[in-house]
C-alpha cells in the first residue's frame, strides 16, 4: 500500500485545496493596491500602515491580548486542578454533577452561555469590560483545558505518584516534583488552546463586553458586516501568520521532545 | 482538608459561574417582560417572600414561541440547515480522511496538522475569507464566467447556499479527524480479504470499510451537528435576511429588541432541542470507550 491510487491523490489533493484557498486569496489581496478587494491593481502594503495608524484596531488587539493572557492562565490552573480533581480524586459528593459541569459548556451553543453570564453579571451588578470578559472565557475555556489534561491523566502510570509518595514526598511533592514535569505538555497544549480560544471568541464576548473594553473580534465582525475591506485582509493575514509559525513551531517542539524522551527511554533501559 | 479545597476550587467556580448563569436565564424565560432596568419582571425582592415571587411567574413566553410564527420556524429552519450542512460535511471530510489513512505513513503527521492548522486560524476569518469569494464580484463568478460556465454573475452570497458552504469549510476538520483516526485504525487485510473472496473494490468499500468506521462518522456527524444548530457568526455573514437560524434570531432578540425574556425562552428550547443528541452522542463515545478496552 505504498502508492496512493489516483483517488485518494485527487481527493486530498481537492481536499486541502478547499481548505487552504480562500486563506490564500484572503493573504494575497492584503497586498492590493486597490480599495476594492476583488480586482489586482498592483503589489501593496499601504493597508499593513493604515492598519498599524488606527488606533481602535489596536486598543481592541491589545484588550484582547490581555484578556486571552489572564483567562488562558487562570483556565489553565482551574482546568488542571479540575482534571486532577476527577481523575485522583476518588469519589465525593456531587461528583457527577461536577463532570456534568466540565462537559456541559464544551456542548453549550455560544450564544446561550454568552445570554446566561451576561444575565448573571447584570444580576449581580458588575460592570461590564474586562473583568467580566475574562471571567467568561476562563470559565469555558477551563473545560477544554480540563479535557486535554485529564486524558493525559489517564494515560499516566499512577505507581509513579505512589513511588514518590512512598519515598517520603508529601502529596504537594509528588504532585510538583513527579506529576507536573510529566503532564506538562499536557498543560502547554491545553493554555495554547485556551488562548487561542479567547483570542478566537466573538459571541461570548460580545454578550459579556460593555462600552469600555472591545475585542478585536467583535470590532473585525462590526466592520465585516459592511463588506469585505483591505484592511481586515491585512489583519487577517497577521493574524493567520503568528498562528502558522505558532503551530509549525510547537510542533516541531513536540516531535523534538518526543525524540529526546524516546532516546531517555532507551539509554535507561540499557543502563 | 486539603483535598476538599482542590475539590472545592473548580467546583464553585462553575456553579456561579454556569449553574447559576443558567439558572437565572430560567427564571427570566418565566418572567414578563417590563420597560425598567433590568428590563424584565418580577424582579426578585427579600420582603415578600419566595412564594409571592414564583406566583408572578409564567410560561408565557413558551406559549408566545409556539403562537408565533418566527420562531419554530427558525428551529425547524436550524435543524434543517444542521443536517444538509452535517451530510455535506460528511461528504467532502470522508474522502478526504480516507486520502489520508491510505497516505504513505510519513506524510500523515504533516497531512494532520495541515487538517489542524485552519482550526487554530479565527474561525470569524475564515467565514470572513468567503465573502471575498462568493459576492457577485467575487473570485467564484470570476471564475466561473472566465471558464464560461455562466454569463451572468450568480448571486450566492446571503442565501442559505454560502450558509452551507461556510459551515462545511469551517466544520470540515471536525468531521475529517474523528473519521481518519477510525479509518486509520482499519485493517488492511479485511479489504483484501473481501477482495479475495470475489467483492469488487466498491463493494468491499460499502461493506467493509464504512461499516468500521461508522463510529468515526458518528462521532463525526454529532461534532459538527451540535454547533452548528446554535450557530451564529455564518449565517449573519453569510447568509442572507431570509436565512433563519434559531441562534441568529437569539441574538437579535436580545440585542435589537431587548426582549429578554423571550431571549431567554428561545434559549431554553434551544437547549432542550440540543439534549437530544448531545445524549447520544455521549453514548457513542461510551460504547466506543467500552470496545477499545
Amino acid at each position: 500500500m505504498n502508492r496512493m491510487s489516483w483517488f485518494n491523490a485527487v481527493s486530498l489533493t481537492l481536499g486541502f485545496a478547499f481548505l487552504y484557498i480562500p486563506m490564500v486569496i484572503l493573504v494575497i489581496f492584503s497586498f492590493n493596491e486597490s480599495k476594492l478587494v476583488t480586482v489586482w491593481a498592483g503589489f501593496s502594503t499601504k493597508w499593513y500602515g493604515e492598519l498599524l495608524q488606527n488606533e481602535a484596531f489596536l486598543n481592541a488587539a491589545w484588550v484582547t491580548i490581555k484578556v486571552a493572557v489572564f483567562s488562558s492562565t487562570m483556565a489553565t490552573v482551574l482546568g488542571t486542578i479540575a482534571a486532577y480533581v476527577l481523575v485522583r480524586g476518588g469519589r465525593f459528593m456531587g461528583r457527577t454533577l461536577f463532570s456534568g459541569m466540565i462537559y456541559a459548556p464544551l456542548v453549550m451553543p455560544e450564544v446561550i452561555t454568552g445570554l446566561s453570564l451576561l444575565l448573571l453579571f447584570i444580576g449581580i451588578g458588575l460592570d461590564r469590560g474586562v473583568l467580566t470578559i475574562v471571567l467568561a472565557h476562563t470559565t469555558f475555556s477551563m473545560c477544554y483545558v480540563s479535557v486535554v489534561v485529564s486524558s493525559r491523566l489517564v494515560t499516566f502510570d499512577r505507581s509513579l505518584e505512589e513511588a514518590a509518595l512512598d519515598l517520603g514526598c508529601s502529596p504537594a511533592e509528588a504532585f510538583r516534583l513527579v506529576t507536573l514535569p510529566i503532564i506538562a505538555p499536557a498543560v502547554i497544549s491545553g493554555w495554547l488552546l485556551a488562548f487561542t480560544l479567547s483570542l478566537d471568541d466573538l459571541v461570548i464576548a460580545s454578550f459579556t463586553s460593555g462600552p469600555s473594553a472591545t475585542t478585536l473580534p467583535i470590532k473585525i465582525f462590526s466592520a465585516v458586516r459592511l463588506g469585505v475591506s483591505p484592511e481586515i485582509n491585512a489583519l487577517s493575514t497577521i493574524m493567520i501568520s503568528i498562528v502558522t509559525v505558532g503551530v509549525i513551531t510547537a510542533s516541531l517542539v513536540t516531535k523534538h521532545q518526543v525524540a529526546r524522551q524516546k532516546r531517555e527511554e532507551q539509554a535507561a533501559v540499557r543502563t | 482538608m486539603r483535598r476538599f479545597i482542590l475539590i472545592a476550587i473548580p467546583y464553585v467556580w462553575l456553579l456561579a459561574l454556569f449553574l447559576v448563569p443558567f439558572a437565572i436565564v430560567l427564571k427570566i424565560s418565566l418572567s414578563d417582560a417590563a420597560i425598567a432596568r433590568p428590563p424584565y419582571f418580577p424582579q426578585f425582592d427579600w420582603a415578600e417572600g419566595i412564594a409571592a415571587f414564583i406566583a408572578e411567574l409564567d410560561f408565557e413566553n413558551f406559549v408566545w414561541l409556539t403562537e408565533d410564527d418566527l420562531y419554530w420556524k427558525a428551529y425547524l429552519s436550524s435543524v434543517k440547515i444542521a443536517v444538509i450542512s452535517t451530510f455535506f460535511t460528511l461528504l467532502a471530510g470522508y474522502p478526504i480522511a480516507y486520502g489520508m489513512a491510505r497516505a504513505p505513513e510519513e506524510w500523515r503527521p504533516t497531512l494532520m496538522m495541515l487538517v489542524i492548522l485552519p482550526f487554530w486560524t479565527s474561525f470569524l476569518i475564515r467565514v470572513y475569507a468567503w465573502m471575498g469569494i462568493l459576492s457577485n464580484e467575487g473570485f467564484l463568478n470570476q471564475f466561473l464566467m472566465w471558464i464560461g460556465v455562466i454569463s451572468e454573475p450568480l448571486t450566492i452570497l446571503n442565501t442559505n447556499s454560502a450558509v452551507y458552504i461556510g459551515i462545511v469549510y469551517t466544520y470540515l476538520p471536525f468531521m475529517i479527524l474523528p473519521v481518519y483516526s477510525a479509518l486509520e485504525r482499519l485493517d488492511g487485510s479485511l479489504i483484501e480479504a473481501a477482495e479475495d473472496l470475489g467483492c469488487s473494490r466498491l463493494t468491499a468499500f460499502w461493506l467493509v470499510t464504512v461499516p468500521l468506521s461508522k463510529n468515526g462518522i458518528i462521532a463525526g456527524s454529532f461534532l459538527v451537528f451540535i454547533p452548528v444548530l446554535g450557530e451564529f457568526v455564518i449565517p449573519s455573514l453569510l447568509g442572507g435576511s431570509d436565512t433563519l437560524m434559531i441562534g441568529k434570531v437569539l441574538w437579535e432578540e436580545f440585542f435589537s429588541n431587548r426582549d429578554w425574556p423571550v431571549a431567554s425562552a428561545v434559549a431554553v428550547v434551544l437547549l432542550l432541542l440540543l439534549v437530544i443528541p448531545i445524549v447520544l452522542f455521549q453514548r457513542n463515545q461510551q460504547k466506543q470507550q467500552e470496545a477499545e478496552q
